[in-house]
């Protein structure tokens, strides 16, 4: 019976991993757009389904250890594929001239050349897939929200490929990748050899590398590259971990056994994948590629910010925590992770374009997860958790509208979405269920940072954490809510200009809605099946809200719910006057006749502040300030690793 | 740990107690500007008669969001007064707050929409020592619920002297009194283009007028957890703040919205740095 258990699920997983891969290889010989349509649909149902499967075959059973597949010959066709990449991309450095690149993954190929011809004999991983309550919440953020996201990419592609016609049709390739990302991200989270981790981990890079460069503009490649590095340096160190844990530790290289060994030997390769985390959660001083992929059309943005790419990076963070929790090294991560909270958040409110205070957005959260991780207590990594799943809802519901408006207002500027909720209904109350759950409560994110303050409080020294985190969320509220104001701003003589918003957009969109709902009411289920097991195999700990806060919290969603429908009951017409224009005369499209008789039309436009929180000024502390803590986290765990 | 009697008090009595209180206010400010002064219950005529007077608006979309306004700045003081988790109470008020903003930017009119935007502006400058103070109450008492922290027998006050001056500096942009009444005023005196209330008017105004009286005696109870260990000191605290708020409101002008900001988060982080770092290292690290 357990056995059969144990065989049952170690095929879903490998499932997971090879089905993506399987519909990759059909989507890139499919040319016809009701082809491409079909495989894409049936392959997203199918891996949604297969996760949520997963989530009920392994219901209350806890983690598992999967010692059934061999290390080879899997360990060496991913040897072999990995060099295969290695040469791809040392190729395009070369023709692009990118000598940074090619430097990167020279360094990176040839120590994991080393690794393999010196020590990958000497090296044995009893089981080297595993999964836990962890690994089954990332499956389903990968499987529903990704799924979803390649859904909607399918009318957004068609109709970005009608509207730009001089850019070379690439779906094939793009859909393709779309989907070796999933099966990449799923590898990820359900491998235990630390070398199959890397492997996919330098999948997901390339995968992001050629998504953002997808529109093959200079400014695209450009952004790819510089993406690519960031990514390539933090592999870098990923390898060296590898390396490290070869010559150092007793042949220690899966994951739980990593867990299991102690702070001694596993704090230096915990800093050397936690600084690789760092970059791909794009955090400062790395957070600029995460910016520069918005080049990309917009569901690469929600696949990167929502539930691959970045989630990679905070995932091996969180896995990591233990080993952070209460270290020198784990304090100068989760100081990285909340100054990025700060000083993200702050750029964004001088952001104009939608994109880039998505962006900027993500980047903040994904500090506070790092923070969280980096403090690693089982109180923060139950808000860490928390963070993941309702910022993967939320963000990924705000890029995928932010996409369709901009086919149809032909901008990504927030000024521009004055008055959305006249000119395009439904979408607009889609956006303000996004933003709503990005900062207010009773939605999701705010429930996370809340726990976070409470995680935050109780460590040494931790009211220095608290406080930048009280700035930074004062920061967020400040840029949600006036985005939130443009889009509900009713402009009574605009047009509906929604028109047709095509089926497999619509349906993604509105799922995403009712998840963001539905993440919030069934939270504390979330916590209570999945998070506090975890917590307890992990931490020996479980966090949770009380009763009482629970009731008060569906109590205030449930008024939200109600309230809105309110529009519903019918009322008597109220007297309507022109808004106050200072006693001038105006029409009722706020025009006015200036001086000189000159008429008019009042634009109005958000504050941006510039003067305090440009991007420019703000990023350059950031960066610098996080560079110097990086440091100091090395010096640290190199001492702590020399004298103890 | 909820009690729903308090709740329902705070529903009942706090409308009675936020519209004496501001009429007692608006006498006191008329002695200190040598007026008469209207009546006490002048607060009570006027929002009667904003009831009285006929709905006008620039689109429907105001007065729901008017209503989501004093419904969850009611929810807000109710938590509160329950003894509910203070950090949820902030974000409650958060919720309410946006909702008003909300209000303003909806009618796409210039004036409320500079409100708006500089009403979030206050938001962004109070915010921080709000959470910081419900920090420190939690350092102080270990416990973020206000049934316990207004039971205490911790001299609350004792232990966080800086985030309380901290808390004061802000109240007064909550109260929404002069220097710090940038979005809009607490009083009519000031001028007629209310800021973020521009465009409400009659029974829609009427409503925020009552929500502001909640907000009043909420921040007053909020003022008062400082003081619970002694309920005397602690009602007679409140009271002393609120009249040293009225000498504030009538002894100073408008500063801009800049100043405003960088001094409110230029104390939030001085005082809670230092008054968090020494509660932190008596404690030997941990609260």
């Amino acid at each position: 019976m357990e056995g059969g258990y144990l065989v049952q699920t170690t095929q879903l997983l490998i499932f997971l991993i090879l089905f993506p891969l399987i519909a990759a290889f059909f989507l890139l010989l499919a040319k016809k757009d009701f082809e491409r349509a079909w495989i894409v649909k049936l392959s997203a149902l199918a891996i949604g389904i297969a996760s949520v499967y997963l989530l009920i075959s392994t219901y209350n059973k806890g983690a598992l250890l999967m010692s059934a597949i061999p290390a080879e010959p899997t360990g060496i066709v991913m040897f072999i594929l990995g060099m295969l990449i290695a040469v791809f991309i040392l190729y395009l450095g070369i023709v692009y001239k990118k000598w940074l690149v090619v430097a990167l993954i020279l360094v990176q190929s040839a120590v994991m050349l080393y690794f393999e011809l010196v020590f990958a004999h000497s090296v044995h991983v009893q089981s080297n897939m595993f999964m836990d309550e962890f690994s089954i919440i990332m499956a389903l953020i990968i499987g529903i929200i990704g799924s979803l996201i390649c859904v909607y990419s399918l009318g957004y592609m068609k109709f970005f490929h009608e509207h730009h016609p001089e850019m070379p049709d690439r779906r094939p390739w793009f859909f393709a990748i779309l989907f070796l990302f999933l099966a990449a991200m799923f590898g990820l989270v359900f491998s235990n050899n630390l070398i199959w981790v890397y492997f996919f981990w330098e999948v997901t890079t390339l995968c992001s590398f050629l998504l953002i460069g997808y529109t093959k503009t200079e400014e695209a490649t450009n952004n790819a590259f510089s993406a690519l590095w960031m990514n390539l340096l933090g592999g870098v160190a990923f390898a060296g971990a590898i390396i490290y844990l070869a010559m150092f530790g007793n042949g220690i290289m899966g994951m739980t056994d990593l867990l299991a060994s102690g702070k001694i030997i596993a704090l230096i390769p915990a800093a050397l994948i936690g600084f690789a985390g760092l970059t791909k959660a794009a955090q400062l001083p790395f957070s600029s590629w995460l910016v520069g992929a918005m080049v990309a059309p917009t569901p690469v943005s929600a696949l990167l910010h929502s539930s691959t790419m970045v989630k990679a990076g905070v995932f091996i963070l969180v896995r990591l925590a233990p080993i952070f929790q209460s270290t020198v090294t784990g304090y100068m991560i989760a100081m990285i992770g909340v100054l990025t909270f700060l000083i993200a958040s702050g750029i964004a409110i001088s952001q104009s374009n939608a994109k880039r205070v998505l962006a900027y957005s993500t980047i903040a959260n994904l500090g506070l997860i790092v923070a969280c991780a980096g403090i690693g207590t089982y109180e923060a990594i139950w808000a860490a958790i928390l963070l993941i799943v309702f910022h993967a809802v939320s963000k990924s519901l705000l890029f995928l509208s932010v996409g369709t408006v901009e086919h149809r207002i032909k901008s990504r500027e927030v000024d521009d979405m004055n008055g959305l909720i006249v000119r395009m209904p439904k979408i607009a109350a889609m956006m303000v269920i996004g933003i709503a759950g990005m900062f207010l409560a009773p939605f999701g994110m705010l429930i996370s940072k809340w726990a976070a303050i409470r995680a935050f409080i109780e460590i040494p020294y931790g009211f220095l954490f608290v406080i930048i985190l009280a700035f930074g969320s004062a920061m967020t509220i400040y840029f949600w809510a006036k985005w939130m104001g443009k889009i509900i701003s009713v402009t009574s003589d605009s047009k509906n200009i929604e028109g047709e918003v095509d089926h497999s957009e619509w349906a993604a969109l509105v799922s995403l809605a009712g998840l963001s709902f539905i993440t919030t009411l069934v939270f504390p289920l979330l916590s209570t099946k999945l998070l506090e097991p975890y917590l307890m195999a992990n931490y020996g700990h479980v966090a949770q809200l009380s009763q009482d806060n629970i009731i008060i919290m569906i109590l205030m969603l449930l008024l939200l719910i109600i309230l809105p429908l309110s529009i519903l009951i019918p009322q008597r017409k109220h007297k309507h006057v022109a808004p106050y224009m200072g006693g001038r005369t105006t029409t009722h499209d706020m025009r006015f006749s200036g001086s000189l008789g000159v008429q008019k039309k009042t634009v109005l436009s958000n504050y941006y502040l510039h003067e305090y929180f440009g991007e420019k000024k703000l990023r350059t502390a950031g960066i610098w300030i996080c560079s110097a803590i990086i440091g100091i986290m090395f010096v640290a765990t190199a001492l702590r690793g020399v004298f103890l | 740990m909820i009690n729903i009697v308090w709740a329902i008090v705070f529903v009942l009595v706090a409308p009675v107690i936020g519209g004496l209180v501001v009429g007692i206010d608006r006498k006191i400010t008329a002695h200190m500007q040598g007026r008469v002064g209207p009546p006490i219950l002048q607060p009570f005529y006027d929002v009667g008669k904003l009831f009285e007077k006929e709905q006008t608006v620039v689109n429907e979309t105001q007065i729901f969001y008017a209503i989501c306004y004093i419904i969850f700045m009611i929810f807000t003081g109710a938590l509160f007064f329950a003894g509910g988790d203070l950090l949820l109470v902030i974000f409650a008020l958060t919720l309410a707050q946006v909702f008003l903003v909300m209000g303003a930017f909806a009618a796409n009119s210039p004036y409320s929409y500079v409100g708006a935007e500089r009403e979030l502006l206050q938001i962004m400058a109070y915010e921080p020592m709000v959470i910081l103070a419900a920090v420190g109450m939690f350092v102080a008492t270990k416990s973020f619920n206000v049934s316990e922290i207004a039971s205490t027998t911790i001299p609350v006050v004792l232990l966080l002297p800086g985030i309380f001056l901290g808390f004061l500096y802000v109240l007064t942009i909550k109260l929404r009194k002069s220097p710090f009444d940038i979005s809009t005023s607490h009083h009519a005196h000031q001028e007629i283009v209310k800021g973020v209330t521009t465009e409400f008017s009659g029974p829609s105004l009427g409503l925020i007028e009552i929500s502001h009286w909640y907000e009043t005696v909420f921040l007053l109870g909020f003022v008062y957890l400082f003081f619970g260990f002694n309920p005397l000191i602690g009602v007679a605290a409140v009271i002393i703040i609120y009249l040293l708020e009225i000498l504030i409101d009538n002894t100073n002008a408008r500063v801009k919205w800049q100043l405003v900001v960088k001094s409110s988060w230029l104390i939030a982080a001085v005082v809670s740095v230092v008054n968090l770092a020494a509660l932190y290292y008596l404690s030997g690290g941990v609260p």
